[in-house]
């Protein structure tokens, strides 16, 4: 291989190319051999998700293909998609996919909201404001387990603070629908008062989260840009509109697309506040499903399927999040 | 014509609902508004007595917490008054101009705007516009969004939005920018955004905080010219902070000299060049800066002369005479390097150290007895004298400039 150097020495010199000390000669261009250390580079990282993702994920698809005998011991049956679709029509399915929509509709958008506010709240020169920064993040530092304790705690009917107004069942028990509307259709939309509890269990336990990211999404947004606001007429309201929040709004997208797809496999709280799917069902979101299935039914070829299902909706949700709410968010700075 | 628009400036203040903004550009001659503000008589009768756009700060002091960042501050700026705000950097300026903004609050002392005092005021309403070093502009806002985003809050309808949206883009030349966001310009274009955004609602008074600092040394002097330009046209009354003594001295009418909140001259910029009031003001303006030298006062000649390294200056008899006056034992000599010549006959024994050309003109450093260094200007076409060679100066006995050595103050009349 000769490279343009030794054409130019050998050209223009008029000597012999011997004569000059050749550069050693390589069996690959440097692209190549860049290229090359990069894969290289990037072979255990490769390994460890081959190991733990993309094959569990493979052979998850594939265990969906099998129905599982009704004893142990029985071989397993080859169903193909056949088990997909029934799975996937059920109305046990779509009643945890429900649940989960709605769950997820509730605690992500209240959550940034208050977050925003709590943030905003905190954005204040004022003496002391960092001991409210502390309080308003401290949730972060809470584990769910303990949250949900908590919460458990303060709605239990014999002890907790809220025994007052504790109804018959009591509130974590409570497959009524929170707001009472005789509509049939819009009322199978309207979260049981448990679905309710756990979402507000929720919601406190992710705000400490919410308020840093607003905060720190805050913090970016120069103190310039408000007073030249103000000093063009902007009262404190429309400052928030026409700055704060378009400024904030990668902020708010990011919070947004995790924080759906954080409450999509939502999982402790469920499971310590109204076990085996809550009341009447009510709080049987789609990894619950799958685990009561899997633990309790022990029915492993189903769980595949729902934990295949889980994964297309989160997809689904987080691309049609990219081509809906993208457009909406202003990255300049 | 001029003190009624003006008035309609003033009454947009008062009552905000109204959709009239400001006053109009030119305010003789062809209008280019339309006649936009219509008075009242009785509106007219009172508009000749009105003093609009004038800003009066009077014993402000700002201290953040032990700092004292402003000290019984008092300055008035008149109506159309382009008035410069210099000093180094931390010396209050900054900070003088955002209380007359709005953005801090005075621990003491009154501000006000036009014919109203303002402390209780909101920045939102105090009718100023403020050019911000980094241009603040809305960064997710088109060009046209950031210049009428001022008219939109103060609700001005559309048609008249776009009007002078248009007018303010033809003036500063962005008529093809106007949908492009901030990301998209240059600094010398956003920097005019940021003008336009400023002049677009025409308020009492301009505030502009450096708008000349973050631009390359040739846009500055481009735009430094453009903004003289655009002020005479706007005939408005500006407030201009800046560092540079460049943009002081060729673009206001006066100038204000701060250092560590304490006020310390206003003047016309040829007279504060010519008269500083104390040591800081003869040491800042001027570049090179003026040549200083402490001295012990003595008899010299039958006169009094002031014994420096080496050499004794004689003083001329009036400059003399107030030395003996205040019975002054040390005083501070200042004089400017184009004051001073290499002259054989003359009082000041130096040795030269070191000649920087710079084309039109020479700077020769040469350095006293005890090491001090004295700067001469010379003109490029006069011979330099050789580099370690002995020398003599003398200085223009009318240009010398005394201060007392103890208060820094200036001795001259």
């Amino acid at each position: 291989m000769s490279t343009p150097v030794d054409a130019m020495v050998g050209a223009g010199s008029g000597e012999p190319a011997a004569a000059v000390p050749s550069p050693r000669r390589r069996r690959f261009s440097r692209g190549v051999r860049e290229a090359g250390l990069g894969y290289l580079l990037l072979l255990p990282a490769f390994l460890i998700f081959s190991v733990f993702i993309f094959y569990p994920f493979f052979r998850n698809f594939y265990l969906g293909f099998f129905s599982t005998p009704p004893f142990p011991g029985q071989p397993k049956n080859y169903v193909g998609l056949d088990q997909y679709k029934d799975v996937l029509t059920s109305s046990e399915f779509l009643d945890s996919l429900k649940v989960t929509v709605i769950f997820a509709v509730i605690t992500v958008p209240v959550g940034i909201a208050l977050g925003i506010l709590l943030a905003v709240l905190a954005h204040q020169k004022l003496k002391g404001v960092g001991i409210y920064r502390a309080f308003f993040s401290s949730t972060v530092a809470t584990s769910i387990a303990v949250a949900s304790v908590i919460f458990g705690t303060l709605l239990s009917p014999q002890v907790g603070l809220l025994q007052g107004i504790q109804t018959e069942p009591s509130i974590l028990q409570n497959p009524d629908p929170i707001i009472n509307i005789s509509l049939p259709v819009i009322r199978s939309f309207i979260p049981s008062v448990a679905l309710t509890a756990v979402a507000v269990t929720t919601i406190w336990q992710n705000l400490g989260l919410s308020f840093i990211l607003m905060s720190a999404g805050l913090q970016a947004v120069p103190d310039e840009l408000q007073e030249a606001a103000e000093i063009d007429g902007a009262g404190p309201w429309t400052r928030f509109w026409n700055v704060t929040l378009p400024l904030l709004s990668p902020t708010i997208f990011f919070a947004f697309v995790v924080g759906s797809i954080f409450a999509f496999q939502t999982f402790g709280q469920i499971d310590l506040l109204t076990p085996r799917g809550g009341p009447l069902k009510t709080t049987n979101v789609l990894t619950y499903y799958i685990y009561d299935q899997l633990q309790f039914s022990k029915n492993d070829g189903k769980a595949a399927v729902l934990a295949i299902a889980l994964f297309g909706v989160t997809l689904l949700l987080t691309l049609i999040q990219f081509q809906f709410l993208e457009r909406r968010v202003s990255y300049e700075r | 014509m001029r003190s009624l628009n003006a008035n309609s400036g003033r009454q947009v203040a008062a009552t905000r609902c109204s959709a009239t903004v400001g006053r109009p550009f030119a305010r003789s001659g062809s209008d280019p508004l339309g006649g936009v503000p219509i008075l009242t008589a009785d509106q007219q009768g009172r508009a000749d007595e009105e003093i609009v756009g004038r800003v009066a700060i009077r014993g402000v002091s700002k201290r953040f917490g032990d700092v004292t960042a402003l000290d019984d501050f008092t300055l008035e700026v008149a109506d159309e008054e382009f008035l410069v705000l210099l000093g180094p950097s931390g010396c209050g300026k900054s900070t003088a101009l955002r209380i007359i903004a709005g953005l801090e609050e005075p621990t003491e002392g009154t501000i006000e705007i036009g014919d109203r005092q303002v402390n209780d005021v909101e920045a939102k309403d105090r009718d100023v516009a403020m050019v911000f070093q980094s241009y603040a502009l809305y960064p997710h806002m088109t060009v046209r969004r950031n210049v009428e985003f001022p008219l939109k809050t103060r609700r001005v309808p559309t048609a008249e939005r776009n009007r002078l949206v248009q007018e303010a883009a033809s003036i500063l030349g962005l008529e093809d920018l106007l949908e492009r966001k901030p990301a998209q310009l240059s600094g010398g274009q956003r920097q005019r955004v940021a003008l336009a955004r400023a002049i677009v609602r025409r308020p009492q008074a301009f505030l502009m905080d450096e708008p000349l600092s973050n631009l390359d040394a040739k846009l500055r002097v481009q735009t430094r010219a453009e903004l003289v330009e655009l002020r005479r046209r706007l005939r408005a009354t500006i407030v201009y902070v800046t560092h540079d003594q460049v943009e002081a001295m060729t673009m206001g009418d006066r100038i204000a000299i701060l250092d560590h909140g304490v006020l310390q001259q206003v003047g016309a910029s040829q007279d504060v060049y010519a008269r500083p009031a104390n040591l800081f003001v003869a040491r800042f303006i001027g570049n090179p800066p003026m040549n200083t030298v402490t001295g012990d006062v003595t008899r010299a000649g039958g006169g009094i002369g002031v014994q420096i390294p080496g050499s004794v200056v004689e003083l001329p008899g009036a400059l003399g005479a107030a030395v003996q006056s205040r019975s002054l034992k040390r005083v501070v000599l200042g004089v400017r390097p184009e004051d001073l010549t290499l002259d054989d006959g003359g009082p000041i024994k130096a040795t030269v150290s070191v000649i920087e050309s710079l084309g039109h003109e020479r700077h020769v450093i040469c350095r006293l007895e005890d090491g001090q260094l004295l700067i001469v200007r010379q003109a490029a076409n006069v011979s330099p004298p050789a580099e370690e060679s002995e020398i003599r100066l003398a200085a223009d006995a009318a240009r010398l400039h005394v201060f007392d050595a103890e208060s820094e103050e200036r001795v001259n009349a």
